[in-house]
């Protein structure tokens, strides 16, 4: 770089020495100007030469030679070397700007852990993470980041994981609890057990998916691709076209004049603002949404996101807290409050789902295992299991129905979730739990409808408690009591009632939803941090669990798309008008290498604008 | 199979268009993928043809980069 800055500096002063040099004989100056021009411009002049051994014609160095030489030719020589000069100069300016656009987006996903510090029979070493495997036990200093994931065995601390979810507020973590790689930890000293190798830990998945973003690239970046395949060939072809037949054709016009005037044909025949810009508008808006804890798996997504309709959303885990507390048993005749409880408590005890922990939290006590047996789980009804040699059902309306002959009244209060318990066929009660609705679900669902964006919540919930939730939030559609096939049908229907451009979002907390998350447009996951399937089947993943990033992703991608936009109708305009003023003569070579790099720098400041 | 490679000294973004279309036409490549930004090529092809595919890919980078260095990943 410095070396190139100094070239370009002495030529640069040669060129000036030429310029305001006295009259004198004309070898003289154009000898000058020849030293001027071959100390700025060798190298392109070299790879020129070499392009066309490789039949690369038509690339940007044989351009410029192309123009710059017909330029000596027709003895415009102060042109024919700041048209070098100033190309020289713009590419320098494209090479810093790419240069450190690449770094700042490299350096947001600066979390890639150096070493681990693993502990061993004769003390702590220092080893690559990459050597690190499940079982190993490392130690973490505050101000290092976590190298693996893994468990605390020992030790307090609280854990950066800005770098992940783009969340500001520290994690408190104690013996017991996971740690991801990729956080920082921040005070305390802390002893972990591997539970993943490199390669799976959270950080090698993150890098590699941002990584591979640029894989799926957007429409409008393979649209100016091949624009720009058939752009410099169509101009240069015009440029031979206006070179050639002006001054056969009309009377009194001159070879000079009309070749001049297709030299800057040449020179803004570069596709380069455009090629450059547009990828990297996309990637600082990746890199934009990342930063802000939103992992995007490939620009056509972001492009897509921008285009959004509808956004369905999944209830539980997405628009409220997921924990559930009980607020209510109530048990039938002949039952007693306690032990519907303990039994949906035990029969529950081998599910992870929200409500069987919300269940387990309220029963508190101690599960002794052995008195469950022959647990079976049925998809979108329940559980049905033996608890101490009695048949228990533990589920909604649907499983009572099978279970029990029980045709009064259930005991329905609007607004919670009901889990409904049966022992040997008889109903016995109902438990009522409530979910709490995040704190920025209804500002997101606010944001959204505001831009004109169709609100649709799923819910496998009751009717009562699902309008109840949706209509606190100012939903607009809700469909409520579904079973995990009916979201997929649902996002089916709705998506072909959509305009043929817009697009579907569908957001849920990635466990069992999958299916809907690869049928969607977009399938955004939420919670993602340290959920495996989750960032898999998903096109986005919201690191953490807050749907105003879900807000946050759209504007982001609305933004990057103007910008694009906005690069490719100036590059587009300024070039054309170039190309028409130079065709009628009324602008020199001067403004065509500022239709060249002058745009294309430009334009790169603008991308660079998506990264903020 | 996927082969990625990191071409360092791509500076043009021209050709690193030119390059993605140059590999995606190798026979017996499916896809083929290069980032301005990342400087990355990467591209799937028929396992059995792979040798001859990487050989070729070579050749596309060295003609419309010359100075580029391709360093497998």
């Amino acid at each position: 770089m410095k070396k190139r800055i100094i070239r370009i500096a002495i030529g640069a002063a040669v060129f000036a020495a030429a310029i305001l040099m006295p009259e004198t004989l004309w070898q003289v100056e154009l000898g000058v100007f020849l030293a001027a021009y071959i100390i700025i411009g060798y190298k392109v002049i070299w790879k020129a030469v070499r392009g066309i051994i490789n039949g690369q014609m038509l690339d940007e160095n044989f351009l410029m030679a192309v123009a710059s030489i017909g330029a000596f030719f027709v003895g415009e020589y102060p042109e024919a070397v700041a048209v070098m000069l100033f190309y020289q100069i713009g590419e320098l300016f494209e090479d810093y700007a790419v240069g450190k656009s690449r770094r700042s987006i490299t350096e947001l996903m600066n979390i890639r852990p150096d070493s681990a510090n693993l502990k061993t029979e004769d003390g702590i070493e220092e080893v690559d993470p990459g050597k690190v495997n499940p079982g190993d036990i490392i130690i973490i200093r505050p101000g290092e980041k976590v190298p693996l994931d893994g468990k605390i065995i020992e030790g307090v601390s609280s854990l950066n994981t800005a770098a992940l979810t783009g969340e500001s507020l520290p994690r408190e973590v104690y013996e017991g609890d996971e740690v991801l790689s990729g956080c920082v930890n921040v005070n305390g000293l802390l002893t972990v057990e591997v539970t993943k190798p490199f390669g799976e830990s959270t950080v090698s998945k993150i890098l590699d998916l941002v990584e591979n973003s640029a894989v799926k690239k957007a429409k409008t970046e393979n649209f100016i691709t091949r624009f720009a395949v058939i752009y410099t060939p169509l101009v240069v072809g015009a440029a031979l076209l206006l070179a050639i037949l002006p001054p056969l054709l009309i009377e009194g016009a001159l070879w000079q004049d009309w070749i001049y005037r297709a030299l800057n044909f040449l020179v803004v025949s570069c596709p380069c603002a455009l090629v450059i810009s547009v990828p990297l508008s996309f990637f600082g808006g990746i890199g934009g949404a990342s930063r802000a804890g939103v992992l995007v798996k490939g620009s056509n997504y972001l492009e897509a996101v921008s285009k959004a309709e509808y956004v369905v959303m999944d209830k539980t885990g997405t628009l409220t807290e997921g924990v559930f507390h009980v607020e209510n048993i109530f048990a039938e005749e002949g039952f007693e409050e306690e032990s519907i409880l303990e039994y949906a408590a035990m029969a529950e005890s081998y599910s992870n789902h929200p409500i069987s922990q919300s269940l387990k939290t309220a029963y508190s006590k101690e599960i002794d295992e052995s008195q469950i047996s022959d647990v079976s789980e049925i998809a979108g009804k329940g559980v049905v299991a033996y608890v101490q040699g009695r048949r228990i059902a533990v589920g909604n309306r649907k499983l009572m129905d099978d279970e029990t002959e029980f045709k009064g009244e259930f005991a329905i209060r609007k607004g919670g979730t009901q889990v409904y318990v049966s022992v040997d066929g008889a109903y016995g009660g109902c438990i009522l739990l409530a979910d709490k609705v995040k704190d920025d679900s209804k500002e997101t669902i606010a944001l959204l409808k505001k831009a004109g964006i169709q609100t649709v919540m799923l819910t496998g919930d009751s009717k009562e408690a699902g309008e109840k939730a949706a209509s606190e939030l100012g939903i607009s559609k809700v469909y409520t009591g579904l079973m995990p096939a009916d979201k997929v049908a649902i996002v089916e229907e709705l998506m072909s009632t959509k305009s043929e451009k817009g697009k579907l979002i569908f957001v849920g907390d990635g466990i069992n939803d999958a299916p809907v998350l690869a049928r969607a447009d977009i399938g955004i996951a939420m919670g993602g941090l340290g959920s495996d399937a989750a960032i898999e089947a998903a096109d986005m993943v919201i690191m953490n669990d807050r749907p105003s990033k879900l807000a946050q992703i759209i504007k982001i991608s609305k933004k990057t798309m103007t910008i694009v936009y906005e690069n490719i109708v100036f590059a587009l305009g300024v070039k054309i008008a170039i190309l028409i003023l130079s065709a009628l003569g009324m602008v020199g070579l001067w403004v065509a290498v500022f239709g060249d790099v002058g745009v294309a720098m430009l334009a790169i400041l603008n991308a660079l604008r998506c990264l903020k | 199979m996927k082969k990625t490679y990191l071409l360092d000294g791509l500076c043009c973004a021209n050709c690193a268009a030119k390059i993605e279309k140059g590999v995606a036409d190798i026979d017996g490549v499916t896809s083929a993928s290069v980032s301005f930004l990342t400087t990355k090529l990467v591209f799937e092809g028929d396992d059995d043809k792979m040798d001859e595919i990487v050989k070729k890919a070579k050749k596309v980078v060295k003609k419309i980069e010359p100075d580029v260095k391709m360093e497998e990943l």
